[in-house]
């Protein structure tokens, strides 16, 4: 995957120096040639015809084991209903995502400062990560239904739960960064007398950034799976409910190819989101880092 | 204390915190415009004396005493290069400035200068992965000059370098030192590279870290490298490896000695 993301990442690099038209040969046609798009390319395909095969030869009943292409079918034709449900998950998977990393920025910069403020806390964090969100998403949205009455209330509890979730990878991953900045040049920042400001923003900050993304792309992936077992526990009907509600009611009504087909739509978010965060990251560590550098030897 | 002595290492002792002891009860007066060696096996406590000079963690025991200069006027080569990755050359060299509050464009003149001086003009905006062992070391020599120190601490600056940029760098460095009048701290590995340099070569033995031997090169400067194949260069060579194999602990300098060593490679061989 990642070789993948670091050509696709290579290629917008390459754009300057050539023309507009090669460019785009470059941009879309290389990585998508490339054997890391062709090899599970072609075993996906293989898998649906053996699925569609499988399901016709023994005439298994849709609302046990639909096929591929039934499937798709019902994704086109419930495109209506499933679609807003899919942007509204998307909408609490985002919000908590940020939420996650200004907070987890801040909090293990906080941390950092000071060994006894992370002494303290770290252990708290470790049990907001270790508590099953399943288990304590009731009494959240109970919560949050006291404090905030009316429409917001749900969104406002998901968002919470899907948070809970994505913000310890953050936290856990960006200290660690903070922390692992070459002694050397601590030392030579201590020789310079650097403020305690110069030595965040020079050196431990962008000494952390690898780890910092590596915890963005856990986090993204978290923050979704968070959205989806916080809306499940909701169970919420009326206007505004996402795409595990659309996934639950379709399974009471023994709707199965809509249920695969928001399952589908899910998934598809999931990739969509981890592809987009690792784009980002091999962008941002293109020039120095390791796994995003491409080495001649 | 000496009126002319730059700074005085004073019964120092360091113990880190697993319980190595670095260094003990050394003492070190160097004057202000000398040019120190330190010399002696790996591990002894070169880089740890000048860490101490440096102020970089604390001395079990011991004082330090400045004199015309001082601690602020300090720059340290680490035995690493010790750049940051994400940053170019040039923005790895203008880091000391950078931290001093000055601003990008008063800094470039001396930024280029200093570049210009360790020979890597035209590499101002590669990156540290794109260069060579002994090119990173330059960057981080150029690092330690851009600030226009009066003390400068080199651990094993040369180390890494071919014999050819070595001798290039090291007339260099004399003649910098000639014109700036630094006062300078030189940990090496090398007997000609200390000999050819240096007002004083100290040498040092391990386990605990001390001063085994204090020798002054009375040779004038400005040396050229005539002065490596002079007599009295050799002398000086000889008197200090000898010092050193003692300090060692080993004697494998002695004519037999060599003479077995030969026995062995040939049985190998
Ligand atoms: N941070 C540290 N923690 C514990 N022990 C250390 C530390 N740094 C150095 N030492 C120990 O102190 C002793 C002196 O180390 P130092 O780095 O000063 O040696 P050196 O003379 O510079 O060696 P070399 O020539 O190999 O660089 C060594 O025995 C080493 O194991
Ligand atoms: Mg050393």
């Amino acid at each position: 995957m990642t070789n993948l993301f670091s050509d696709l990442a290579n290629s917008a690099n390459l754009e300057k120096s050539i023309s507009p038209s090669s460019a785009w040969r470059q941009l879309w046609l290389r990585p998508l040639l490339s054997p890391d798009v062709l090899a599970p390319g072609a075993v996906g395909l293989l898998l649906l015809l053996f699925w569609e095969i499988g399901v016709r030869v023994t005439n298994m009943p849709p609302y046990l084991l639909p096929g591929p292409l039934l499937v798709f079918q019902t994704l086109v034709s419930e495109w209506g209903t499933l679609f807003p449900s899919m942007l509204i998950t998307l909408k609490i998977t985002l919000v908590a995502f940020i939420a996650a990393v200004v907070s987890g920025l801040l909090i293990s910069i906080l941390f950092t400062q000071s060994k006894w403020i992370e002494r303290s806390f770290f252990p708290y964090a470790v049990i907001l990560q270790t508590t099953p969100i399943v288990a304590i998403a009731p009494l959240i949205i109970l919560w949050v239904r006291q404090a905030v009455p009316g429409e917001s209330s749900t969104f406002v509890s998901l968002v919470i739960c899907a948070w809970l979730v994505a913000f310890f990878p953050i936290l856990s991953n960006t200290t660690l960064g903070l922390n692992s900045a070459d002694h050397n040049l601590i030392n030579l920042f201590q020789l310079y007398r650097a403020s305690r400001w110069q030595t965040l923003r020079y050196l431990r900050l962008p000494s952390a950034m690898p780890y910092f993304l590596g915890g963005l792309r856990i986090s993204g992936g978290l923050a979704l799976i968070g959205a989806v077992v916080a809306e499940f526990v909701a169970g919420t009907g009326g206007t505004s409910s996402g795409i595990a509600y659309q996934i639950l009611m379709s399974s009471f009504n023994l709707q199965i190819p809509r249920m695969f087909a928001a399952l589908l739509m899910t998934t598809a978010l999931g990739v969509a989101i981890f592809v987009a965060l690792t784009v980002f990251s091999d962008l941002m560590l293109r020039n120095w880092h390791e796994s995003a550098v491409k080495r001649e030897n | 204390m000496n009126p002319s002595s730059a700074f005085q290492l004073s019964d120092v002792s360091k113990v880190y915190t697993n319980g190595t002891v670095a260094l003990k009860n050394l003492d070190l007066t160097v004057n202000e415009g000398q040019f120190v060696s330190l010399l002696g096996p790996s591990g002894c406590g070169k880089s740890t004396v000048l860490r101490m000079v440096a102020g970089l963690g604390k001395m079990s025991a011991g004082t330090i005493y400045w004199g015309g200069s001082s601690q602020r006027r300090l720059a340290y080569v680490f035995q690493e290069a010790a750049l940051m990755p994400w940053a170019t050359v040039q923005e790895n060299v203008r880091l000391p400035l950078k931290l001093a509050g000055m601003s990008k464009a008063a800094a470039d003149t001396a930024v280029a200068e200093a570049i210009a001086l360790v020979e890597l003009t035209g590499f101002e905006h590669s990156y540290p992965r794109e260069l060579s062992g002994g090119m990173k070391m330059r960057v981080s020599i150029a690092r330690a000059l851009v600030t226009k120190p009066e003390v400068l601490l080199m651990d094993e600056p040369f180390g890494a370098l071919d014999e050819m940029t070595r001798s290039r760098l090291n007339s260099d460095l004399l003649h910098l030192w000639q014109q700036k009048q630094w006062t300078v701290v030189f940990v090496t590995h090398n007997i000609y590279e200390a000999v050819y340099l240096s007002n004083r070569v100290v040498v040092m033995a391990a386990r605990p870290g001390r001063v085994v031997a204090d020798v002054a090169i009375a040779a004038p400067y400005p040396r050229t490298e005539e002065f490596r194949t002079t007599p009295l260069f050799n002398n000086y060579c000889r008197e200090i490896s000898g010092c050193l194999a003692h300090a060692s602990g080993q004697l494998l300098l002695r004519p037999d000695a060599e003479a077995k060593a030969g026995d062995v490679i040939n049985q190998i061989a």
